[in-house]
């Protein structure tokens, strides 16, 4: 069994959603990276999402494009993200991890060198915010033969026929967008949110991550009543970009994210 | 081989152009797709266009014979294609007319523009003022600087004129800028890209919006000369007045196409513009094209003197025209575009746009390597009222 698959299993028996906190590799520093990444799951992280930088993130907001900026400043390159993850297994093999960016980088490496360097650092899910379904038919298989979920979205406006094609091409769990926007916006309507995350978590048979708007552990806890797992970004990084050196920003993330895993592990699932 | 009928149902020009977004937008361009379609079988829509055009634009323009630089040449014939005499001084309001129009079809309150010269937000401005749409223009800080002038008319016509302060501060951040707009006021919300890029339909119907220019100028050729032209000449930044100029010719096979790049200050030195010219198929604001790009696939800098040059992707039905070998494509430097401007205004008593003269300056190189009683035409996109300060400034005047 996958490590996602293994997580939502054993998430389903604890009847509770799980956290997956969103970080830029190599902001707030280059260093940095992998000690975060522990310090997260030591706070109570269930999966990490590392952001891929890009030069041109259309689909994000302000937080996570100047953290993009700020790590390609500092000269991240796709291969030491997949470096960052390798190191991160050596003394973690448990906790899954996705990798979150846009296509052009991983096409300049090549879909299949990249999958089969993924495979090998570790990688589990793979997010590409810009490969539709329709146009990433070739991705995913790709990344499926190297035993990496290709993890697709679904958004507010996405009709009954979008979410039919995911289901077909998409496998460990389904991102959806809480709100039409980009990342670091707040205005989701969670009651509309979360009826509609019922509706496809039975219609897909995957299970689905909400994302986009999620800043505090009040929400955290109204978004895990409904979903299989909760994603935290933007906000995250806003405290990451404050800190000057590594221990700070290590001390700021584990401060931040503890409310949030109080939140996950004390909300129990409705209608699930 | 059949006539040309690209793109794809997909949107695809071959391994190009294709939809690479968000998927909050997919159902977006899914509706803009299928109302685009539903337009252009509808009479009433395709006959308010024409009389648009003819009536709030200014069309047809004509195709002048620039008689003085052809003989100081001594070789081919240069016709120039005067889109600068439209209304709003340039090619854009042709497919700005046709977006506005849709829109108001859509029953979409508000448009959105990305502009990079300020010419594609000019007439965004002008036509969403004509239709009565509230109007927001994202354009880079650097090019707010560079063409201050093209600000205030948007401003002036009723436009708001966001400045986009992200990566380079150019064309490509303020075209990120109007999808992430775009992404989060989707309901009511029309975006007019301003160029043949961008994700499926767009680019197609930019295109079909500006082919207005090329069957014009097929037309007016064949009556002044009695044939077809020998050459078309025409710039290419995003490149929607080329492909509007060559559509209509892509199966006329002796009809040479060139399209020419901002070569900025030259090839090696990497400060250009010029991703046909130099670089590689990748993926960018919703279509796969040729990109300026490093090793890692992050979008590089590109320089040109002409703001409305000065992207790093292109539109990719120009990709696929590249590898078929049906169009060439060329760079022109700063410097050679500056010297075909002052040329120009001093044959022809036209000043044409900085991105027009890149077009120029390789038809001056062009035309004395040809025969006297061959043709070129060269798209004249647009005027050049908006560069003087930027001329002015090269030679140390301060207007």
């Amino acid at each position: 069994m996958s490590r996602l698959a293994g997580l939502f299993a054993q998430l389903q028996d604890a009847g509770r959603a799980a956290l997956i906190p969103f970080m830029t590799a190599g902001d707030p520093s280059l260093t940095v990276t992998v000690p975060l990444m522990h310090a997260l799951v030591a706070a109570g992280a269930d999966a990490i999402e590392l952001g891929m930088p890009f030069s041109d993130p259309m689909a994000d907001g302000p937080s996570i494009q100047r953290a993009s900026e700020r790590a390609l400043a500092r000269g991240v390159k796709l291969r030491m993200v997949l470096e960052w993850v390798r190191e991160f297994r050596m003394t973690n093999s448990h906790t899954p991890i996705i990798l979150m960016g846009y296509l052009n980088p991983v096409e300049a490496m090549g879909i299949t060198p990249f999958a089969e360097a993924a495979a090998t650092a570790g990688v589990d899910g793979v997010i590409l915010v810009d490969l539709t379904p329709e146009e990433g038919r070739g991705e995913a298989g790709v990344l499926q033969q190297h035993g990496i979920d290709p993890i697709f979205l679904l958004a507010p406006t996405s009709g009954p026929e979008r979410a039919a094609t995911v289901r077909s091409m998409g496998s460990g769990f389904v991102y959806y967008v809480s709100l039409r926007g980009i990342t670091g916006a707040t205005q989701a309507d969670w009651a509309e949110v979360l009826q509609r995350v019922q509706d496809l978590r039975q219609q897909l048979g995957l299970p689905v991550a909400i994302g986009f708007g999620i800043r505090d552990a009040a929400t955290v806890a109204q978004v895990a009543a409904g979903a299989d797992a909760v994603v935290v970004g933007s906000a995250l990084v806003d405290q990451l970009a404050e800190c000057t050196t590594d221990q700070e920003a290590i001390a700021a993330a584990t401060r931040f994210i503890e409310p949030l895993v109080q939140a996950v592990r004390t909300t129990e699932r409705s209608g699930v | 081989m059949g006539a040309y009928a690209l793109p794809d149902a997909s949107g695809h020009y071959g391994p190009y152009g294709g939809r690479f977004v968000a998927e909050t937008l997919v159902p977006a361009l899914e509706e803009l797709e299928h109302a685009y379609q539903e337009a252009q079988r509808d009479p009433e829509f395709r006959a308010e266009l024409h009389s648009e055009l003819r009536q709030f634009v200014g069309r047809p323009n004509p195709l002048y014979h620039a008689g003085r630089v052809s003989k100081e040449l001594g070789g081919a014939q240069i016709y120039l294609k005067r889109e600068d005499l439209n209304h709003t001084g340039a090619h854009k309001i042709n497919n700005a007319v046709g977006q506005a129009l849709l829109a108001r079809r859509m029953g979409k309150k508000r448009v959105i523009a990305e502009t990079g010269a300020g010419q594609h937000g000019v007439a965004t401005a002008t036509v969403a003022t004509r239709y009565g749409m509230e109007c927001l223009v994202y354009m880079g800080e650097e090019d707010i600087r560079r063409q201050s002038s093209n600000v205030f008319r948007m401003r002036l016509l009723g436009a708001q004129v966001a400045a986009v302060r992200s990566g380079t501060r150019t064309l490509k951040d303020a075209l990120n800028e109007a999808l992430r707009d775009w992404v989060t006021n989707v309901e009511n919300t029309f975006y007019v890209i301003g160029t043949v890029a961008g994700p499926h339909p767009y680019p197609a119907m930019v295109r079909d919006f500006h082919r207005v220019i090329g069957d014009e100028a097929r037309a007016q050729c064949l009556e002044l000369t009695g044939r077809l032209p020998d050459c078309l000449i025409a710039c290419v930044g995003g490149g929607s007045n080329a492909i509007g100029l060559f559509y209509p010719f892509i199966d006329d096979k002796a009809v040479r196409m060139i399209g020419v790049e901002a070569g900025g200050l030259g090839l090696s030195t990497g400060q250009h513009a010029a991703p046909l010219t130099t670089g590689r198929p990748g993926v960018l604001h919703g279509n796969r094209t040729y990109l300026m790009e490093d090793e890692d696939g992050q979008i590089l800098p590109t320089h040109s003197i002409s703001a409305g040059l000065d992207y790093p992707g292109v539109g990719p039905e120009h990709a696929y025209l590249k590898d078929a070998g049906r169009a060439e494509y060329v760079a022109a430097t700063d410097e050679e575009a500056l010297a075909a401007f002052h040329r120009l205004c001093r044959t022809e008593g036209i000043i044409p746009a900085l991105e027009t003269a890149h077009a120029l300056a390789h038809a001056f190189r062009l035309a004395p390597t040809m025969r006297s009683d061959q043709t070129i035409i060269v798209n004249l996109s647009g005027r050049g009222d908006k560069d003087i300060h930027t001329v002015a400034a090269l030679e140390g005047i301060h207007l």
